[in-house]
């Protein structure tokens, strides 16, 4: 159970994935500009964040390691990211409507963002069990939720602020991130204190 | 023929400044934000995209025909995974420090939208030798960038650059290194105002709106602005690029069209 705890708060406010990691700040610096697409994208991203953990894991474990072939797993990962994407997709398309309506769009996008890769990276990097690997899969979905919408809150007030003419888009938004950021440094050194 | 050659140098030009890959097409920003620690590690990342960029826009571009349109992105990505993990068993080889400073995003390589975007946008339609200049230019380009993110944060946030101590800094009675421009709000923040510079001066360089509204849309996993979408809502993969590089860079646009007359 600590075991557990102490992965979710590290992935989720300690090495925010966002703000700490800079996994996937691709799709977070272009779908923050509203709550609706940052939700939407954080839910497809947490969806495929597990379900991608529940396969990758067992494939290394299972296929790569006995055969010593480990050096495969960027080409293998992407592959079964990418085919989840797609199946996912057909999936949700044809048992939940809804569901798809309020995510479908963002799932094709998530193939290229590198938060997916990058946590399934980790999971191996950090051997993690496989039930390990998928707790730290949602809590990554998690973190990358909790980092779009407070940002997409911080772009929401700073769309009526008055901005110098060369700091209008990106860098005004990315000088907002670095002081967002400021906050999640604050958590560093607390993980030691609580789990010890 | 010097049409020829001067159309190439073209391509490799206009990565570097007008269309440079991290500053003013916003792409790639992961690696830049995360490994823009020191100026070495900058550099390192670069050359290691380089070889990715020339590489995948080579196989692509000579794959162009081969290559079914309905399954080019699974293709592509396949091609862009083998490539970066050729490049992650010679890093391991022979460049084990820059390796594990790098980390985890030596594999992420694959993921870089620059390189999926070159080619989606590029190499998928130009001959071998384009791609392979316009791979070359983007790569610089991004190595420069990445440097210079790379170099201001090393200075400022470590006092030392390449490595070497600076003779001001450090000791009593002299400056100290601010350590939050190492962390990842000074990654954010340097970058941020590095955008805004290359604005003010590409603003007066080409006397264009500024160049982050420039039209992205043909670089897939490029999710600025929303405007990947398409009108059925689903990712847009506009069949010609020059049509939307018209709309925003007159002056390419139309040396392209007068390249592709004399040809």
């Amino acid at each position: 159970m600590v075991d557990i705890a102490k992965i979710l708060f590290t992935v989720i406010l300690i090495n925010n994935i966002v703000l700490s990691q800079f996994l996937g700040v691709c799709s977070f610096l272009g779908l923050t500009t509203n709550l609706k697409n940052s939700m939407g994208m954080s839910l497809a991203v947490i969806f495929v964040m597990v379900v991608s953990s529940a396969i990758t894991h067992p494939i290394y474990t299972f296929l790569l390691v006995p055969n010593s072939l480990e050096y495969l797993q960027t080409v293998v990962f992407i592959l079964v990211i990418a085919s989840a994407v797609q199946v996912l997709e057909a999936i949700i398309k044809k048992i939940m409507p809804p569901l798809y309506k309020a995510m479908g769009i963002y799932l094709p996008l998530i193939t290229t963002n590198c938060a997916i890769l990058g946590i399934m990276l980790l999971n191996i990097q950090e051997s993690y069990t496989f039930f390990q690997a998928i707790i730290n899969g949602f809590g990554a979905g998690i973190s990358y939720m909790l980092a779009m919408f407070l940002f997409a809150g911080v772009r929401q007030k700073m769309a009526e602020a008055k901005i110098p003419e060369f700091f209008k888009g990106m860098p005004s938004v990315l000088v907002a991130a670095a002081i967002v950021s400021v906050s999640f440094n604050g958590f560093k050194g607390v993980i030691e204190n609580i789990f010890s | 023929m010097a049409k020829k050659k001067k159309s190439l140098t073209y391509e490799f030009t206009k990565g570097i400044v007008k269309e440079n890959p991290l500053l003013v097409l916003l792409l790639g920003t992961c690696p830049a934000l995360a490994v823009t620690t020191s100026a070495w590690n900058g550099v390192g990342m670069g050359l290691a995209t380089i070889f990715v960029l020339v590489l995948s826009n080579l196989v692509i571009s000579a794959l162009r025909n081969v290559i079914p349109d309905r399954v080019r992105i699974p293709s592509y990505i396949t091609i862009i995974a083998s490539l970066v993990t050729i490049l992650h068993l010679l890093l391991q080889a022979y460049l084990p420090d820059l390796n594990k400073s790098l980390g985890i995003f030596i594999p992420l390589i694959t993921v870089n939208c620059i390189i999926l975007g070159r080619a989606e946008a590029f190499a998928n339609r130009r001959t071998v030798l384009e791609s392979i200049f316009d791979g070359l230019g983007m790569g610089v380009g991004f190595t420069l960038a990445l440097f210079i993110i790379g170099a201001i944060r090393e200075i400022l946030g470590a006092g030392t650059f390449f490595g070497l101590a600076l003779p001001f800094v450090g000791g009593d009675n002299m400056l100290q290194p601010i350590l939050i421009f190492s962390l990842p709000p000074g990654g954010f923040a340097i970058f941020g105002l590095l955008i805004a510079l290359s604005q003010k001066l590409s603003n007066r360089l080409y006397a264009q709106t500024p160049a982050t509204t420039l039209d992205r849309e043909h670089y897939p996993g490029s999710v600025l602005e929303g405007s990947a979408f398409g009108a059925d809502g689903r990712l847009a993969y506009p069949a010609d690029d020059r049509r939307s590089s018209g709309s925003s860079v007159g002056s390419s646009a139309s040396k392209d069209l007068s390249d592709e007359s004399e040809d």
